[in-house]
């Protein structure tokens, strides 16, 4: 029996009932500008009227040479790759550490590690800016620690790399609870006979652990890496791309070429192609992970 | 603390060693901890403080000019947060109510119409799951904008929320009403005569409860944060929602810090509140919403 109509003007009318209310929100709001948006880099629209020229492909020419944006390309990429390894060591090894093992207050610690990531980038923003400009200058001084002294959100590298620790920071914990979920998953037979012939220690987490761990890993690469390319306000409220435009990643490269500077079909070219980069990377890592899952 | 068997630490040898390991990941886990949680303490402690005595010493607990909320009447004000707080609750209320049942909705069409037009539907909505939003937000605000004059409404805002959200929704739903849910029960109440709407409704969708509680998490909060999005479609301050009258009040009083620290505070205490009862069941659904 079909639940959904057998006639043709059953089907149709289940259609209509069913799937056409949100198909058709999703359809407006994601498929259509997403197509639209291919078009919009092929006219020199200017964010106010209704005017369009069509430029051919002089937008992708203007992007080609947007030194600017190959600045922040470089530094996303650079910030990706230091935030998802930095992310996942941390949240590894805080989910090894608080998954099934005997230790007091491991619901407060896990409860603690999460808490940053119910927050919206905003509002952590501003607090690491209090921390980072107030806080720790203000430890420094008093220790006499010259490194710690003068703002780190003042100087271009140390600004960058408050970029990567406060994403660390919020994100870890996220990550940690998937790795526990990943720890408990791990059947005790295997642990079990895997130390009856002998596997302990280094060897254990080497040749037994980490392969089962896979699945794990493919869902906590894939969330970091989405959320850090796509990071924005973070970046906006912590360094607002300051000192000297040193810390500016590509979503805010983006959004001031579109929406400050009025060039929106230069920003919608260079958004095409950060979705293509979001897309091969995503593929080629998808594909990795599926390749070296193990059947426990 | 809890005795229990536990499959990574079946190793049981060294008793002395043992108690060592656990004594040094303590330690460690405790200086994690606190690199996690005084953030939030400075920003708390410096809420009642006087701006004078943040500079000076952003370490006391109580500043010179003693403890007082003023920080907070002032914020409380200033950044109007009883508007922008219900704006924030009616934007994240409705748009959770609504990608919920229609997302349930199309993933329950999906799944029993076994039709074509199901499957490209689902197709779809699992490539767009890879598109970032920076590569359609200009698009967005040209065709809602510059053509359809939509934006500056709050409902305008619960659409998109609801459309960004349909494709995570759908996909989790349609996992679960694949493995989860049996047919013979819908088979049952056709019989007695129950029409195809008030199926899904009395019988399918309360069975659907475990992943509508995921979602309703997931989404909530992915609403309640939201900065970009609502910041492109809300351009006025009436209109604002909690993330976007933060910026805003930054802005205006970024040197008064004990005020900012004030509204900083008045904007995480929502969440912490519903943290502290919810524990349990948020933590249960963002590692649901990640794992499947």
């Amino acid at each position: 029996m079909d639940s959904l109509g057998r006639t043709t003007g059953d089907k149709i009318k289940s259609f209509f009932m069913f799937a056409f209310p949100g198909t058709f929100i999703f359809l407006c709001v994601v498929i259509i500008p997403f197509i639209y948006g291919f078009y919009l880099t092929f006219t020199d629209w200017n964010g106010v009227g209704a005017i369009k020229n069509i430029v051919g492909f002089e937008n992708y020419a203007a992007l080609l040479k947007d030194v600017d944006f190959w600045t922040s390309m470089v530094l996303t990429l650079k910030y990706v790759f230091l935030s998802v390894l930095l992310v996942n060591i941390v949240g590894f090894i805080f989910g090894y550490l608080l998954s099934g093992r005997i230790l007091a207050g491991q619901n407060f610690f896990r409860a603690g590690f999460f808490t940053p990531n119910l927050i919206g980038g905003v509002v952590l923003g501003f607090i690491w800016q209090f921390v980072f400009s107030r806080v720790l200058v203000q430890m420094g001084k008093g220790a006499g620690i010259a490194f710690m002294s003068k703002s780190w959100l003042a100087d271009p590298d140390k600004a960058f790399w408050t970029l990567v620790i406060v994403t660390v920071w919020q994100l870890s914990g996220y990550m940690m609870l998937i790795y526990i979920a990943g720890f408990t998953g791990i059947s005790e037979d295997v642990l079990e006979a895997a130390s009856i012939d002998g596997a302990t220690g280094w060897a254990r987490m080497r040749d037994i652990i980490l392969p089962l761990m896979v699945p794990s890993f493919v869902i906590c690469i894939f969330l970091t890496l989405s959320r850090a390319f796509m990071v924005y306000d973070i970046n906006l409220t912590l360094t607002g791309g300051e000192p000297y435009g040193s810390t500016r990643l590509v979503a805010m490269h983006v959004y001031e070429k579109a929406f400050t500077a009025r060039k929106y079909g230069i920003g919608q070219a260079e958004a095409v192609f950060l979705f293509a980069v979001v897309a091969i990377i995503s593929g080629i890592q998808v594909y990795l992970g599926k390749k070296r899952e193990v059947e426990a | 603390m809890a005795v229990q068997k536990n499959s990574l630490d079946t190793n049981q040898i060294g008793g002395v060693r043992r108690v060592i390991i656990n004594i040094a990941t303590f330690a460690l886990l405790i200086i994690a901890a606190l690199f996690y949680l005084v953030p939030f303490a400075m920003v708390i402690i410096n809420s009642f403080k006087e701006k004078r005595d943040i500079i000076k010493n952003p370490f006391a607990l109580i500043g010179a000019g003693g403890f007082g909320v003023e920080n907070y009447v002032k914020a409380f004000k200033q950044m109007e947060f009883l508007k922008a707080f219900g704006n924030s609750l009616f934007i994240t209320g409705l748009s959770t109510l609504l990608v919920i049942t229609l997302s349930a909705m199309v993933a329950y069409y999906i799944v029993r119409s076994n039709s074509v037009i199901g499957k490209v539907i689902f197709a779809m909505m699992i490539a767009s799951m890879i598109i970032p939003f920076q590569s359609i937000m200009i698009p967005l605000v040209s065709i809602y904008g510059a053509q359809l004059n939509m934006l500056n409404h709050r409902l305008s805002l619960i659409f998109m929320h609801t459309g960004f959200a349909m494709s995570m929704s759908v996909f989790m739903y349609n996992g679960f009403l694949k493995s989860g849910v049996p047919r013979s029960l819908e088979e049952a109440a056709y019989i007695d005569g129950c029409g195809k709407f008030q199926t899904f409704r009395m019988i399918v969708f309360p069975l659907l409860k475990p992943t509508t509680a995921t979602l309703v998490i997931l989404n909530a909060m992915q609403f309640w944060n939201d900065y970009l999005l609502p910041s492109l479609v809300l351009g006025k301050k009436p209109l604002f929602t909690l993330p976007l009258s933060t910026y805003s009040f930054y802005g205006t009083y970024s040197s008064d810090y004990g005020l900012i620290m004030a509204a900083l505070v008045l904007t995480l205490l929502p969440i912490l509140i519903l943290y502290f009862f919810l524990q349990k069941q948020i933590i249960a659904g963002m590692v649901a919403g990640a794992v499947k």
